[in-house]
């Protein structure tokens, strides 16, 4: 498709680089902030089915978004793998965001445990996007193991403090030959739209939506920052100058003699 | 006794899908586990809950 500027990730196309989470905000609000992220990737988590919820939040989410169940809650690779199972016998495709943490003050993702979950259930067919503390080796075993994109994070997640990461997720973008997204701890659709800038293949975001003052507004501003931010990639950033200024006027017929 | 989602419920000898019809679960909404292994949805019929099982039922909720 020419002229159409696409990612692929486990066989299907997208057009939208804005993964949208769908935590801790109503599930009312889901279908407006899809339509205003223009998002055609949300995330969920699994937990525990409530019956007395006569809801369920897959009634609010439009049937042409493609779901990614994350495997927040598990410690180690065996309660991931279990938690990804669990979510494709959902029914919902094999897609599975990979999130396994055994720290619970910064929530830091654990690396080496997240590689031997990737290389579990990429065995199994799921397509992996595994949420990772952006570091190369370990990037590259998650290539090894069969991932289908890497989700380094910005900063810690839920923080909103943005690229605390960057340089190592630059180091990711120019070594690793598969999609990288940022995930967790983008506060800001600027932060977003530097992502972008840096040439992340998309970026998610929940909690800056969340504990914004408006959802929906909030979801659109990013939408249009993601845009920006990958626009200014594909055109190529100018360069900066080490020192001293460069006028963008002629250095000739001025007005004087 | 079994145990479902954490709470010792006196169910042996219920089937899996009269015990999630009985308690107003969704059928298509839920994913089962019994002592570790996922049991398909074709076979919530023919399951039938034995004493000292421990099952988990899960659906997907909102999250990141």
């Amino acid at each position: 498709m020419e002229g159409k500027d696409t990612f692929r990730l486990g066989g299907k196309e997208f057009t939208s680089r804005f993964i949208l989470g769908s935590g801790k905000y109503s599930l009312k609000l889901i279908e407006a902030a899809v339509k205003d992220a223009g998002a055609e990737i949300i995330t969920l988590a699994v937990r525990r089915a409530n019956t007395r919820e006569s809801e369920n939040i897959l009634d609010y989410i439009p049937k042409n978004v493609t779901l990614l169940p994350n495997t927040s809650g598990a410690r180690d690779a065996t309660e991931a793998v279990r938690i990804a199972r669990l979510a494709r016998e959902l029914g919902c495709g094999d897609f599975v965001k990979i999130e396994i943490m055994r720290d619970t003050k910064y929530l830091l993702p654990d690396n080496a445990e997240t590689i031997k979950a990737t290389s579990i259930l990429a065995d199994e067919g799921f397509t992996v996007l595994p949420y990772m503390f952006p570091d190369l080796n370990a990037a590259r075993d998650l290539v090894k193991a069969g991932a289908a994109a890497v989700m380094p994070l910005g900063a810690p997640i839920g923080s909103n403090k943005g690229l605390a990461a960057k340089e190592f997720i630059q180091i990711l973008i120019d070594e690793i030959d598969l999609p990288i997204i940022v995930d967790a701890g983008i506060g800001r659709p600027s932060q977003a739209c530097e992502a972008m800038e840096m040439g992340a293949a998309a970026v998610m975001a929940n909690t800056a939506l969340a504990t914004a003052g408006d959802v929906t507004r909030m979801a659109s501003a990013f939408k249009k920052a993601i845009e920006a931010g990958r626009e200014a990639y594909l055109a190529g950033l100018g360069r900066v100058l080490q020192r001293g200024g460069d006028s963008s006027d002629p250095l000739t017929g001025f007005l004087r003699d | 006794m079994v145990k479902i989602n954490g709470e010792m419920k006196d169910c042996a000898g219920e089937t899996l899908a009269a015990f999630l019809g009985d308690n107003r679960y969704s059928c298509a909404r839920v994913a089962v586990e019994i002592n570790g292994d996922i049991v398909p949805k074709a076979k919530y019929n023919e399951t039938v809950f034995q004493d000292g099982d421990s099952v988990e039922i899960v659906a997907f909720v909102g999250g990141g």
